[in-house]
Formats: C-alpha cells, sequence, structure tokens
C-alpha cells in the first residue's frame, strides 16, 4: 500500500530525499498523499505550494503540480494561484518558522479571508534546515542553538492563532497517529474554506538532541504522551489540562468562502 | 476601450488602461502614495471584465500573490513606492530565477525609507536594476508621458512574456499624476504577445528547457495538465534543485543573456532635435519633459542641443549611446538623483566625450530653465 502511493504520486526519480533520519517529515507527507488519494482527485487538479525550510522541501518530490516559493510566503503564492484558477486543489505545505515567523502575516490574512486552501504545517518546533535555532513554537525554556540558555519567549499556540483570525477548520494531528493526519487532511480539503492543520513531528537531529529528548521512537513516543484527544482534554479538570496539548478536530465553523464572494461581486454586473 | 476619442486621462488611470489592453486580469497590490491610484482604478476595473483584484496584507505578500496568479496563467502586476519597491526585491528576485512573466509598477517618490511620500523623485534607477540579491538580469521601462505610460505598460506585458520576466514599469510622482489629453489607439493596432505554450506532450515536457529558436522555456500554466516543480533554488532543466555548479553557471548565464543577447529588440528610445546636435541631453520621465523645453529654449538661442530619451532604461541603450558619444561634444544627465544613470552613461561614453551630470534630490521637479543655465554656464 505504502509503495503504492510512492509510485503513483511521489517524483521517484528524485528520491532519496533530504531529510535526516528519524525526520518526521515523511511521515506528515505520506498521511497528506494518504488523504489525496483516499479523496480521489486528480493530480492535475492539485497544487502544492511550499515555503523555505525542511518540510517545504516535500514540494520537490510530489508528482502533482508543485512551487517551492520564498521563506514565509508560501500562503501568499497560493492565494494567487487559487485566485487565478479556483478549480485548483490548493494544499499548503509549511512549517513553524516558516508559518508563524517570518509568514505569520499571510497565514492571518488567508484565515480571515476564508480562501479555500488546506494549510499543514509540520510542526516540528525548531529551525532545522538551519540548524536547529528556536523558533515560535519551541517550548518556552527549551533550548536551540540561539537559545543557549533555553528560550525566553512564550510559544505560539497555532490553532488558536489560525481559529482567532478566521480559519473555518482547525485541527491538531502528531506523527503517533498519522491516520488522523489523513483524515484530517481529507476534511481540510473538503472544506470549503481556510483549513488548518498542525501536524505535530519531531526533530531528532537538533531539537531532540539540542533538548536530550532521546531518539526517534522516544520523541514520537513523548507525542503519545503530551497529547490527549480534544474531547477527552475537554472533561479534564483545569489543574489537569496543564502540559497537556490537545488534538482532533478543534474547531470546524463553515462561513461564506473568498472567491465565491469575490464571484457575487463579479456576477452582480 | 477603444481609442480615437480624446479624453483627459492621468497617468496612473492610463497605466491601468495600458495594463487591461495588455491583457492583465489580476492585480494586488497594498495601498502606498502616488500609486495607489493604480489599485484604486484596478478594483473598479477587474471584477467588471472578469479579472481578479486583491488587496494584499502587505508588499511582499503582494509580489507573491502575483508570480502565483501569473503561473496558473493569468497577466498580473502590481504597483507600489519606493518603500514598497524595497520590500518586493524579494520576490523580484523568485520571478526572475523561476522565469515568470509579470509586472511591478514602481512610482518613484522621494526617498530613502518613508522620505517625500508626495514629491518625485528618479532615486530608485540603480534599484530596479540591482535590487534583488545575486546575479542577474533585468528589464526596466520609463514612460514620460500619460500616452506613453499606456503604450508602454503594454509593452511591458509583452516583454515580460516574451522573456519569461519580471518587467519594472518606473514611473514617478508627476507623471503618475499629471492629467493630459490623450487619443487612444484603436484594439487593431496594438500588438499583444502571450507566453508561448508547451508544443509537447507532458511526458516530453521539460519546463526549463529551451527548445531549437526559442528565446525561453515554454510555459505551462499550472493545471494544464503539465505538472512540473517550481523553485527558487538553482534547477536543473526538469525543474528539479541542483547544487551541480555547471548547471548553475549554464541556467544563470541563460537567464541573463536571454536579456542581454536581445538588447535592439528591448530598448526603446526617443530622439529630439538630434540631427546636426552638438550636445545632448539625457533624461527620462518627467525630467526629460523639462529637458525637451530646455532643448527648444537653448535652441532659440542658436545653441545646437537635443535629447535622448531612454524608455529602456535597463538593459541600458549602450549602442544609442556610444553613437552618441562618439559624435557629441558633451553628454549632460539630467536626473532626479545625485547621478546613478550618469554612471552607465560615464560608462559607455566617459572614453569618448565629457559626460556631465546635473541633480537634484529635494522632491522638487527640475525646470527647463534650470537645465538650460546648466547647459550654459556647467
Amino acid at each position: 500500500m505504502g509503495n503504492n502511493l510512492i509510485e503513483k504520486y511521489y517524483r521517484t526519480e528524485r528520491l532519496p530525499h533530504i531529510w535526516c533520519p528519524g525526520c518526521g517529515n515523511g511521515i506528515v507527507l505520506r498521511a497528506i498523499v494518504k488523504a489525496i488519494d483516499n479523496l480521489g482527485v486528480n493530480k492535475d487538479e492539485v497544487c502544492v505550494v511550499s515555503g523555505i525550510g525542511c518540510s517545504s522541501r516535500a514540494t520537490g518530490y510530489l508528482d502533482f503540480n508543485t512551487v517551492h516559493t520564498t521563506h514565509g510566503r508560501a500562503l501568499a503564492f497560493a492565494t494567487g494561484i487559487k485566485f487565478a484558477n479556483p478549480d485548483l486543489y490548493v494544499i499548503v505545505i509549511t512549517g513553524d518558522g516558516d508559518c508563524a515567523a517570518i509568514g505569520g502575516n499571510h497565514l492571518i490574512h488567508a484565515a480571515r479571508r476564508n480562501i479555500d486552501i488546506t494549510t499543514v504545517v509540520f510542526n516540528n518546533n525548531i529551525y532545522g534546515m538551519t540548524g536547529g535555532q528556536y523558533s515560535p513554537t519551541t517550548p518556552t525554556g527549551d533550548k536551540g542553538t540561539t537559545a543557549p540558555y533555553g528560550n525566553i519567549d512564550p510559544n505560539f499556540d497555532l490553532c488558536e492563532l489560525a481559529k482567532s483570525a478566521g480559519a473555518t477548520y482547525v485541527s491538531r494531528s502528531t506523527v503517533y497517529g498519522a491516520n488522523m493526519i489523513t483524515k484530517q487532511v481529507e476534511e481540510g480539503i473538503k472544506n470549503k474554506g481556510f483549513s488548518f492543520i498542525e501536524a505535530m513531528t519531531i526533530c531528532p537531529t537538533y531539537y531532540g538532541r539540542k533538548n536530550r529528548k532521546g531518539d526517534a521512537p522516544d520523541m514520537i513516543n513523548q507525542l503519545k504522551e503530551m497529547t490527549i484527544n480534544i474531547d477527552a482534554y475537554n472533561k479534564l479538570p483545569q489543574e489537569q489540562r496543564i502540559g497537556k496539548i490537545a488534538i482532533g478536530e478543534l474547531y470546524k465553523e463553515p462561513r461564506e468562502e473568498y472567491i465565491e464572494k469575490y464571484n457575487r461581486l463579479m456576477n452582480s454586473f | 476601450m477603444d481609442g480615437n476619442s480624446k479624453r483627459l486621462m492621468q497617468g496612473n488611470e492610463a497605466c491601468v488602461e495600458g495594463a487591461i489592453t495588455a491583457g492583465m486580469r489580476f492585480f494586488a497590490g497594498y495601498p502606498i502614495t502616488p500609486s495607489t491610484e493604480i489599485a484604486e482604478i484596478s478594483a473598479a476595473r477587474l471584477p467588471r471584465i472578469g479579472g481578479k483584484f486583491i488587496q494584499m496584507e502587505d508588499e511582499i505578500a503582494s509580489i507573491s500573490v502575483v508570480i502565483g496568479a501569473s503561473l496558473a496563467g493569468k497577466k498580473a502586476m502590481t504597483a507600489t513606492s519606493g518603500p514598497g519597491f524595497s520590500l518586493k526585491q524579494e520576490g523580484i528576485g523568485y520571478a526572475i530565477m523561476a522565469e515568470v512573466p509579470c509586472v511591478i509598477v514602481n512610482v518613484q517618490r522621494g526617498g530613502p525609507s518613508t522620505g517625500l511620500p508626495t514629491s518625485p523623485a528618479q532615486g530608485d534607477i540603480m534599484q530596479a536594476r540591482w535590487g534583488t540579491h545575486g546575479e542577474h538580469s533585468i528589464i526596466a521601462l520609463y514612460p514620460s508621458t500619460v500616452r506613453e505610460i499606456f503604450d508602454t505598460t503594454i509593452r511591458a506585458f509583452n516583454l515580460a512574456e516574451k522573456y519569461r520576466t519580471p518587467v519594472i514599469l518606473l514611473m514617478d510622482e508627476v507623471i503618475a499624476h499629471m492629467r493630459e489629453a490623450v487619443e487612444l489607439p484603436n484594439k487593431d493596432e496594438i500588438e499583444i504577445y502571450n507566453r508561448k505554450k508547451p508544443s509537447v506532450s507532458p511526458e516530453e515536457y521539460k519546463p526549463y528547457k529551451v527548445l531549437e529558436g526559442d528565446i525561453v522555456p515554454e510555459m505551462a500554466n499550472i493545471g494544464e495538465g503539465y505538472r512540473y516543480h517550481v523553485t527558487g533554488l538553482m534547477h536543473d532543466e526538469s525543474g528539479a534543485p541542483t547544487n551541480d555548479n555547471n548547471i548553475a553557471e549554464e541556467q544563470i548565464l541563460r537567464i541573463v543573456n536571454k536579456i542581454n543577447n536581445n538588447v535592439d529588440d528591448i530598448v526603446d528610445y526617443e530622439e529630439y532635435k538630434l540631427d546636426d546636435a552638438e550636445e545632448v541631453i539625457i533624461a527620462f520621465g518627467a525630467t526629460a519633459r523639462s529637458a525637451k523645453s530646455t532643448v527648444d529654449i537653448l535652441r532659440d538661442k542658436g545653441r545646437k542641443v537635443g535629447l535622448f530619451k531612454p524608455i529602456t532604461i535597463w538593459p541600458s541603450p549602450q549602442k544609442q549611446v556610444l553613437e552618441l558619444a562618439k559624435k557629441m561634444k558633451r553628454i549632460i544627465v539630467v536626473e532626479m538623483n545625485m547621478g546613478q544613470y550618469l554612471l552607465e552613461v560615464e560608462r559607455i561614453a566617459g572614453k569618448y566625450t565629457e559626460v556631465l551630470g546635473y541633480g537634484r534630490v529635494n522632491g522638487e521637479l527640475i525646470t527647463p530653465m534650470e537645465i538650460a543655465k546648466f547647459v550654459e554656464e556647467g
């Protein structure tokens, strides 16, 4: 099954990929491809857009229309592609630094417009490509090469940010449960509007090593331990929620999509 | 819009009309003086003709969205002024590297930084050439009348499509906000160039391979069945990222030379009273308007002065300037900066004739009398 997906959707001549041994990005990428396969969408109608960073290299390996853009701007490029050709399924692959730091403004406004783009953030809590600097999602106190004494910044809750900015589908999952990522990407693509999926992944090479998190299986188990399904999370008393991260479908509230609104305006003349 | 009927038109308005005539069906921008009317008029016009207008959250988003729209098949434009032009350099570099046609209008105002937002300047001549990082070539055009803005905007789109490159349309506050009576050409008099689509099947298609007899690779739009990879990384003919030094050199030289080897096709200029001239003023944009009057003033006094007005600023009209250098006793470059184009003219002409520069950077237009005084006394 897995190999079928690779043959069907990957540019196999471009493999092997550049990711480190133990990196979680391959799990997230496969989950996305599986979602596209499950929906039975024609490859020619899919455009995958990415920014800069480890996760954003994913587009190079995929046999869709793929655009590897500049740092932080994937959502802006994707907005242009989708608005110019609304028939395309536009999926954005981005990372925590790409999406929440340099591209934070574009995330807020793409969500506000509710343009029909499905965004998957590969959140590994670190800038991996440049060698392990702290990102907006590095937990406070954790180390990076630019936070040798521990990060003093508060870390972003990206799902809360996306929801507040106007995303109409928001969910979180981890590489411990890849099927959940697939389900969420499917739902995201089906949602006619801006969908935001935070896929928590692992970077054993930089984040893991800097913070003594163990090897890849250890880190994947840590993801399992620190997360709890949203329904169970909501039932927990406040004091027991500390240190737990809710996963699952966090928010879903349809509203009119941006291009539909624009079309309504165009058709009014 | 059909031509013939004479009407009063603003420079920024002529830019939008020219763009729409050229086939622009996508505009993205961010409000900035003195270019804002271009966004405002696009916002009013485009939804009525099936085009897309979007006001983005910032200048970088605007150029990014324009590149995305062009990749998906639309002729797309953005407009800005100095501070926004600085921000757009990232996207301009991407469009050069990935060879994505688009038009970037820069209505120049006083700088640096926020500078003199409502005053004219010509301080971005070198930024238009070298604003984005890395080795590259660029096309930058600079009209000086309202009718010329219309024509040059069309040309900007044509060149962008023909050479698969971003084209910078320079203006300045004076010509952007100036109103003139213009008579637009009929549609059948206008030449429109559209990007060359793949002549091969998707299986055979190599997105960055130039076929024999062509200047640039054929361009498939996203969604037309030609799935390929677009990246700002160095890439090979298939679009795949590469660190191969030989491929890198080959690709960069190709991207630079597609412009450098076609200067004659790209260069456009106007000559005024040059036939018997012994001295020539070189000026562009609003300054060329003043310089034209200067020529008349000095001619009335018996001085044999002419004007050379480059409309294509980059690549520079090297051949034409060199010819002037060999004929003229003096070349006087007049510009609203401290000698940016002067550097280029000196480079070309300095060995053959005297090259002088006259500039002004206080936000005031250079007047005809002022130039005349400089020519007489300088």
